[in-house]
Formats: structure tokens, C-alpha cells, sequence
């Protein structure tokens, strides 16, 4: 994917809806003029009510490359307008607008020649563009070495758990910050800065770092990043909700 | 495009007509940054303009203070959809630091602290944009661009570039970095100019 594709509207059915967490539903979509998307790219989904009343909201694509299969993974923001109507009330065979592909920033080129190591961070749902990239690191023979960090609440709030737990190409440690899995000798706590120094690539390794998350646990981990020395223009940010 | 979606809508929000396409209502104030947040103190901070001749015209922290904030209640709208209405803010019109630059080129690079660029026509800035340091009644946080940023309300919110430093004249418009990863070279929310 490293020509430009093009921005552009396409109609999404939704192949298959399956719960991904307690609060998360896993969307598989078929997009029949999807031009591909890179990992780590968004959408917007636009709702449109029967009396023409329109919403927008953007979400990570959960896959990459060619279509016409486009996967997300959709976490009910409490409150929201639009999570609710894609977690409780989609079914599948229902349409949705889909505009995109979007994002060339915070994205990972399966062809680059770049073999310097990529340390993945997630907070919550910002893991949906990291399990993109960590999932397509899976098909790159003699790729950069894969780290990927999460922090979830509890065992059962990790996205793509199935998934993460067959990788062979990233190393995948997790943060629970509320609740360990039972017979686990893991404490649970908070990400702090000497458990982040210890479950990412260090400074010396000159990673390329991107990190997804909620506000306050990005400004969080990029201030600790930058306290442990990894250089600013290293590490890139997507970031949702308010400080 | 036809697509109804059945049952969508019992949530919304009421429509406001200060809202540009595709914009909702926000009332808190969400962070977007590409990489971490720079931390400048307002000691070492410094705004240039460069013109074409090279000249150079820089204002420290006191200098910008004294060419005379005010005060300026605007609507900004950010290219992810969402928008704040009637927000105060505090800051020096950009006018106000080019009365002593001399320059022909119509077109400005603006830079920030950590690297951040973003291209605007000079027209879009005289009399329509100011450098900004507080917002909400309250110094700018760093996560919000401070301790300064430009403030450029009638273009989407990705050009109202946080940590300003200064501006580079240009003669023709080049794209900055979010122009350079996908994004519209002007980025007037009226006309939805997002993208490409």
C-alpha cells in the first residue's frame, strides 16, 4: 500500500457482528470499492437517521490491505451517540457509509525496508491500530522486531485476545491495571514509568514508537518515553477524547 | 448516497446551525498531537518572522504581551467532526506583528516547537487570526498548544498550529505536515475541505 489511495465514500455491509469485550463489538465489513488500507489507518462511519439527520465519528481499521474485507472493533463511548447504535442495534446485513481510507501518519509500511525496531504501546481500544500493524507484521519475512505493549483493565477488556496470544512476530506483554486472570501471579496496577522501561524496547535500541490511547494515558506514556530518552521525533501519537 | 440507518438518531444531539457539515457539538475540549507534547518555557520562548529578504523580526514573551492581547470569543472546528461554539480566548492579532514586517510573498509557512508546520495564506491571517496564550480564562496548557499558539478559527483546527515559534514567508503555497499526510492545502470547514 505505498501509493496514496485515494479518499473517498463507500458502502460497508456488515458481513459478521460479534462481541469483542463486555463493552466492544468486533465488525467485519464488506466493502466492495475498498482501494486496501495500510495498518494503522481510521474511517469515518456516517449515520444517516430516516429523517436525514447525519453523524460522523472516526475508528480504526483493525485490518489492512486489499478489500473487500475491512474489520473494526468498536468500544460503546458511555453517553455516545454513535457507539451505542454500532454496538447494540447493528445487525448484520445493515449498510453503513464508510469514508476513508484514512491516516498516513500514524501507520506502519509492511514494505519498508526500515529494520530498526517497532515498539507498539495501547491503552484500552487504542489497540486496534496497533493489533493492525501487529498483525501484519506476521507476513513480513526477516521484518523489524515487534514489540507490543497493552494496558487493559481487566483479562477479559483486551481486544483481540485470541489473536494477540498467536502471534509469533511481535512480543506481546500485558498491563492489567484492575484485575488479573485468576491463578495469576501478577499484581495489578497502573503503567508506571520503571514498568514501562521494563516491558518496552529501551532508548538504546532506537525503536520506532507509536502509541494509542486515550488522552491521559498517552500524554502519560510519552512523558515517561521521553523522561527514559527516546527522542521525541520517534514517537507518534494517536489519541482520542478530551485532557 | 442512500443509505438510511434504521433506528439511528434517538441519541442525537440538537442540530445548531453555527455547526459547518459534518461537525458535532463538544463540550469538553479533546487533544490530537501527532508525538508527545514540547514543554517551552515562557523565558526561552520566541516568535520569528522571517521574510523573503531574510530579515528576521522576533518578539520574546514580553514583547508579544506588549503589542496588546485581546480578547476574542470564537467558534473552532476540528477536521475529526468535532466542534466548540463560543469559546474565549486571549490573544495578540497577527496584524499587530506584521505592521513592522515588509514583505511581497502571499503565503506563510507556520512553525512550532517540536516541528509541527502547517501552510496559510497571508490573507487568511491579517485581521483573522491572532497568537494565542490563554483559553477558557486560563493560561494554554501544554497539551493545548501552550504556552502559545496560533489561533486561525475560520480554517479547520489543525491550522491553528500549537507551540508557535514563527512564520516563514513563502511565494507560493506549500504543504505543511498534516497538507503532506492527507490533508486539504486550505481547510475551510464550510466547505468540508478535509482531504485531498
Amino acid at each position: 500500500m505505498s501509493a496514496p489511495a485515494r479518499v473517498d465514500w463507500h458502502v460497508a455491509r456488515v458481513v459478521r457482528r460479534t462481541p469483542e469485550t463486555g463493552s466492544a463489538v468486533r465488525l467485519v465489513l464488506d466493502v466492495p470499492t475498498w482501494p486496501g488500507n495500510d495498518p494503522g489507518a481510521h474511517l469515518d462511519i456516517r449515520l444517516t437517521a430516516p429523517d436525514g439527520y447525519q453523524a460522523s465519528r472516526s475508528y480504526s481499521i483493525a485490518s489492512s490491505g486489499p478489500g473487500p474485507e475491512v474489520v473494526l472493533a468498536v468500544d460503546e463511548v458511555p453517553d455516545g451517540e454513535v457507539s451505542p447504535y454500532l454496538v447494540h442495534d447493528l445487525v448484520e446485513g445493515d449498510e453503513l457509509e464508510v469514508h476513508g481510507p484514512l491516516g498516513r501518519f500514524f501507520v506502519w509500511h509492511p514494505d519498508e525496508s526500515d529494520r530498526s525496531p517497532v515498539q507498539l504501546i495501547a491503552g484500552g481500544s487504542g489497540i486496534v491500530p496497533l493489533y493492525a500493524m501487529a498483525a501484519a507484521r506476521e507476513s513480513v519475512p526477516d521484518g523489524a522486531p515487534f514489540r507490543l505493549l497493552c494496558s487493559v483493565r481487566t483479562p477479559s477488556d483486551l481486544f483481540f485476545a485470541d489473536e494477540l496470544g498467536a502471534l509469533t512476530a511481535t512480543r506481546v506483554d500485558v498491563v492489567h491495571t484492575r484485575a488479573v486472570a485468576p491463578g495469576s501471579t501478577e499484581m495489578p496496577g497502573r503503567l508506571r514509568i520503571d514498568s514501562l522501561a521494563e516491558l518496552t524496547a529501551a532508548p538504546s535500541a532506537a525503536p520506532r514508537i507509536y502509541v494509542c490511547g486515550p488522552t491521559p494515558f498517552v500524554e502519560a506514556v510519552t512523558g515517561w518515553l521521553l523522561e527514559l530518552g527516546h527522542p521525541p521525533a520517534k514517537i507518534r501519537t494517536e489519541r482520542f477524547g478530551g485532557s | 448516497m442512500a443509505v438510511i440507518n434504521r433506528g439511528f438518531g434517538a441519541r442525537r444531539r440538537d442540530h445548531d446551525p453555527r455547526l459547518p457539515p459534518g461537525q458535532t457539538l463538544v463540550h469538553d475540549w479533546p487533544v490530537l498531537s501527532a508525538g508527545p507534547t514540547p514543554t517551552i518555557g515562557t523565558d526561552e520562548w520566541a516568535f520569528t518572522i522571517t521574510t523573503e529578504s531574510g530579515a528576521e523580526h522576533r518578539w520574546d514573551w514580553q514583547q508579544l504581551h506588549e503589542l496588546g492581547v485581546e480578547d476574542v470569543v470564537t467558534d473552532i472546528h476540528c477536521v475529526t467532526h468535532w466542534s466548540k461554539l463560543a469559546m474565549a480566548w486571549r490573544g495578540v492579532p497577527v496584524d499587530r506583528l506584521f505592521a513592522s514586517v515588509d514583505t511581497h510573498e502571499r503565503y506563510v509557512m507556520v512553525h512550532s516547537y517540536g516541528g509541527y508546520t502547517t501552510n496559510v495564506p497571508l490573507a487568511d491571517l491579517l485581521g483573522r487570526a491572532w497568537i494565542a496564550t490563554e483559553a477558557d480564562g486560563a493560561p494554554l496548557t501544554p497539551e493545548h498548544g501552550g504556552p502559545a499558539r496560533l489561533l486561525v478559527p475560520h480554517l479547520y483546527f489543525w491550522k491553528s498550529a500549537k507551540w508557535v515559534r514563527g512564520m516563514r514567508m513563502m511565494p507560493t503555497d506549500q504543504p505543511g505536515f498534516w497538507e503532506q499526510n492527507g490533508y486539504h492545502l486550505r481547510g475551510d470547514p464550510w466547505l468540508e475541505e478535509r482531504y485531498w
